[in-house]
């Protein structure tokens, strides 16, 4: 029994920060990738404001105090009866309104006065009109009522990136299409990889017949054309975001299926795995236990790209016009007014940088996390 | 001395902040065999790839290494190139990934042929078939058009020798050259290895961790530990008068003790007959099975409480799938009796509650831990499945004790297995089989992937686990020394039949068997000098 307890193999004994060690090396590789950690913390800002796009941009005052009482109207939509009007929602924009709330009381009005339906009906001239640090304050303010001197002719009613050709602000649609095709692209992300996960690692851990005709299916399925059937089905039911999403979702979810179940074939044999067999652990809990979090390193891996191709996605459906209803803030319906309006460039311009930007800001994060999740850093 | 042929002089190799070798200084005259010896982690492989400067790019290197005056270390590429294949070789440790595996064995060594000596078609063809003569192949003309999963794992190792040697290097390296073999092809490759040097006349530095070898091999051996050299002396001297501490600890550690008493009368805790393992070989369109691979072919055993019994075979002679089998992780065919119950036929879920009284401990110490988990979680595992009656603090108790019975310390428990050296979780894995209380383990080769040192103390530990809680084993292993230092019986497989079986002793007094007579001559010819007399 001489050394069994004794020196040549000791470890540590200092204290320790709490946590999962792998989990605090793999945050540390994220952070030692500059480039994605900033590109994380820059999207993560943009996104976090988009998502209170109606505080930044909106045709509607953030608060109101009209005679003495509080209200919200970015929240709540009150009748116009409520300033003295009679039609069912209130045009804050219109000057009759404007007047009287400032007679009794004060508005606190968003950053960008119109949000991406709002329609500027004061635009100097016929849409679309282009950004309003190209003109001088007289051209700007020609239409206002009282010109130059008009109390409405500020900063915040201007059109920083112009305006399309229906005369809205392209601040304010940006603002929006950013969140929807953020949200869209994260949604479908997030559900096509639950499924595509849960097909690749009951396929993979089970294998034999499941597998071989799974495999089958999915290679059939890949076959269908997306973009005819999208077409088809556009022209039958109008695509709004749900459906828009459910279509596109029949066909994400495969492009996990295959990582995972090579992911599960490799690792059913592991010896922990056998381990787990032979300790009598039933097969459900190894999935979810030994399996899973293998597999899961290749699915985190993928989710910035799968987020990034999805938004592409969405966008060129826009493009097409086969995308999300008209009148829809969309940064692909931008790009399709350039295409349109080669006379007003300023709309083609700004899609293409914002897309690119975001793009770039995703790609840059996913390979940050490809740094962080990659085992030959994180488990040396 | 005369002039020294390679000369390394306060080699200093470092990744980021680690030195991974530090002050490394050793001579090699011509003609020389120098060893070193070390555990995994002395450095000694990183000082024998710094030589010729196969390296990753983060080591940044210091001091010097001359070879015939020259200081490799700043030496420019072309240069280096010149010495590297040509003045001096290199043989690695894994003949299966050290061969390109789509080049055929003419290719291979012909490059190295046309890269250094310009030869090229007849006459390489001609040298080629003159090395593997010499490293001895047989009927080397009709092999040169073999690819590397043609040949077995010694003819590799031939094969990578012939490279090495195709330009009669001055100083041939070799890094653990036959650790991944069997132990009969092993004394093969190092009587192959000991005839060229001396036909050739050339110096070589033999990286090793086992000091059987070392004993038969080197005139001069240096032994390494946290990258450095403490003792450096002629092998003899070494073997005979070791000065430093950590030189007598190497020598010591060798497994010992005696196995328990076979005990006759003791009731079976497991019963096979006729156990067989076929893979069905399949041809053609159709599938049909044309023959089958026969991984365990008729294997009756029995094990008595208490005993442990010994499985002994070399690679592919289907000792670890007659293992797998015993614990239903294999599908068989063959009566399994445990404990007076046939359980080849019951199902998953009914082999459950058998699993907490059969358990097993794996090989390779770094796969069978789930990275993910918690120490205190992998050892919780079996009790949650099998005692789901006692709660948390009980299960946290039961886990401390198991720790503190396999000598680890309880405060690890929440620890995460990389942050543990092989042979603590090596301990670990055996604290997860031993959590249950078991009637029955088997053990698949669990020191093969230790150091020497930890064999030892692990060795002790399942002794002294066996002594305490009245275990039965199954030991499996290719090294016959530990399953001299364990098993009170043993059987000896080969190609899925057993060809031998009885108690230890007996069977290493007197082999009846012409492969168990190879097997042991092999195994002990290299250590009978070097091994301290624990056994006999």
């Amino acid at each position: 029994m001489t050394g069994l307890s004794a020196a040549p193999d000791k470890v540590d004994l200092l204290p320790r920060k709490p946590g999962n060690p792998i989990a605090r090396r793999r945050w540390a590789n994220f952070r030692a990738n500059k480039r994605g950690y900033w590109s994380l913390w820059i999207f993560l800002v943009i996104f976090i404001l988009t998502l209170g796009a109606e505080f930044i941009a909106n045709d509607r005052p953030i608060l109101v105090s009209y005679k003495g009482e509080l209200l919200y109207p970015a929240l709540v939509n009150y009748p116009e009866s409520k300033f003295g009007g009679f039609l069912a929602t209130t045009a804050y924009r219109d000057p009759y309104i404007a007047d009287e709330i400032a007679a009794n009381g004060w508005a606190l009005w968003p950053a960008v006065r119109f949000n991406f339906a709002t329609v500027d009906d004061v635009l100097p001239h016929s849409a679309p009109v282009e950004p309003s640090w190209l003109m001088s304050r007289d051209q700007i303010c020609q239409n206002y009522p009282m010109g130059v001197d008009d109390s409405n002719c500020i900063w915040s009613n201007y059109h920083l990136l112009g305006t399309d050709d229906r005369g809205r602000d392209v601040v304010a649609r940006l603002i929006y299409g950013f969140r929807i095709s953020v949200l869209f692209g994260l949604v479908l992300t997030v559900i096509s990889s639950i499924i595509g996960v849960a097909a690749g690692a009951v396929q993979g851990y089970f294998g034999g017949w499941v597998d071989l005709l799974f495999q089958r299916f999915i290679e059939v399925w890949t076959a269908v054309p997306a973009l005819y059937l999208l077409l088809i089905i556009s022209s039958v039911i109008a695509p709004s975001f749900w459906v828009l999403l459910g279509i596109l979702l029949l066909f994400s979810w495969v492009s996990l299926v295959g990582i995972v179940r090579a992911e599960f074939l490799r690792a059913r044999n592991f010896e922990y795995v056998n381990a787990a067999r032979a300790l009598g652990v039933a097969n459900p809990t190894i999935i979810l236990r030994h399996l899973l979090p293998n597999a899961m390193v290749a699915t985190l891996t993928f989710l910035p790209f799968i987020l990034s191709g999805s938004v592409a996605t969405l966008t060129s459906l826009d493009f097409l016009g086969f995308g999300l209803p008209s009148g829809s803030p969309s940064l692909g319906e931008l790009l399709a007014q350039g295409k349109n309006n080669l006379q007003a460039p300023w709309l083609g311009l700004t899609g293409f940088l914002t897309i690119s930007i975001m793009m770039t800001l995703l790609v840059f994060i996913g390979e940050a996390v490809r740094d962080a999740f990659d085992p030959r850093k994180t488990l040396a | 001395m005369s002039a020294p042929l390679l000369s390394v002089r306060d080699l200093g190799v470092r990744f980021g902040d680690a030195d991974a070798a530090k002050n490394v200084s050793f001579d090699i005259a011509p003609g020389e065999t120098l060893a070193l010896v070390g555990e995994s982690g002395s450095g000694k492989s990183v000082t024998a790839l710094s030589i010729l400067q196969l390296l990753p790019p983060t080591a940044s290197l210091s001091g010097q290494i001359l070879f015939k005056g020259q200081d490799l270390l700043s030496a420019s590429p072309p240069a280096l190139r010149k010495v590297r294949g040509n003045d001096i070789s290199m043989i690695f440790q894994e003949p299966m990934t050290s061969l390109n595996p789509v080049h055929t064995v003419e290719r291979q060594i012909g490059e190295v042929l046309a890269i250094h000596a310009g030869l090229r078609s007849n006459a390489a063809r001609a040298r080629t078939i003159e090395l593997l003569d010499q490293v001895g192949i047989p009927d080397p003309a009709s092999r040169l058009a073999a690819f590397p999963h043609q040949l077995s794992g010694g003819q590799r190792q031939r094969v990578m020798i012939a490279m090495a040697l195709a330009n009669e290097p001055d100083l041939l390296v070799a890094d653990e050259p036959t650790t991944a073999l069997d132990v009969t092809v092993q004394a093969q490759i190092l009587e192959l290895l000991k005839s060229l040097q001396q036909r050739l006349g050339m110096a070589m530095l033999f990286i090793t961790h086992d000091l059987g070898i070392v004993r038969r091999i080197a005139d001069r051996t240096c032994v390494m530990t946290a990258g450095e050299i403490v003792e450096a002396n002629d092998t003899q001297a070494i073997f005979d008068a070791p000065q430093h501490s950590y030189t007598k600890h190497l020598l010591a550690a060798a497994p010992r003790g005696t196995p328990p008493t076979p005990r006759p009368k003791a009731i079976k805790i497991l019963e096979v007959e006729n156990l067989r393992i076929w893979f069905p070989i399949r041809r053609g369109i159709f599938k049909t099975t044309v023959g089958h691979i026969k991984a365990v072919d008729g294997v009756d055993l029995t094990v008595r409480q208490g005993e442990t019994l010994g499985v002994v075979g070399e690679s592919g002679s289907g000792k670890s799938t007659l293992g797998y089998a015993l614990l239903r992780l294999l599908s068989s065919n063959g009566r399994i009796v445990f404990l007076g119950e046939d359980i080849q036929n019951q199902s998953w879920k009914a082999m459950r509650p058998h699993r907490a009284k059969m358990q097993i401990v794996f090989q390779d110490p770094f796969g069978s831990l789930s990275p993910r988990l918690s120490v205190a979680d992998i050892i919780g595992e079996g009790l949650k499945v099998h005692f789901s009656h006692i709660d948390a603090a009980e299960r946290d108790t039961r886990v401390s004790k198991v720790l503190t019975e396999v000598g680890l310390s309880p405060d690890l428990r929440y620890r995460y297995p990389h942050e543990f050296s092989g042979g603590q979780r090596q301990r670990i894995a055996i604290a997860r089989a031993m959590v249950l209380e078991p009637k029955f383990v088997v053990l698949d080769e669990p020191t093969s992937a230790l150091d020497v040192s930890i064999q030892a103390q692990v060795v002790d530990l399942l002794r002294d686990l066996q002594s305490r809680h009245g275990l039965t084993y199954l030991f499996i292993s290719h090294d016959l020394k530990v399953v001299r230092a364990l098993a009170s019986s043993m059987i000896v497989m080969h190609n899925g039949k057993v060809v031998e079986q009885g108690p230890t002793e007996q069977i290493f007094a007197n082999p009846k068997e012409t492969y168990t007579k190879t097997l042991i001559a092999a195994a002990f010819d290299q250590t009978a000098i070097g091994s301290p007399p624990a056994k006999s």
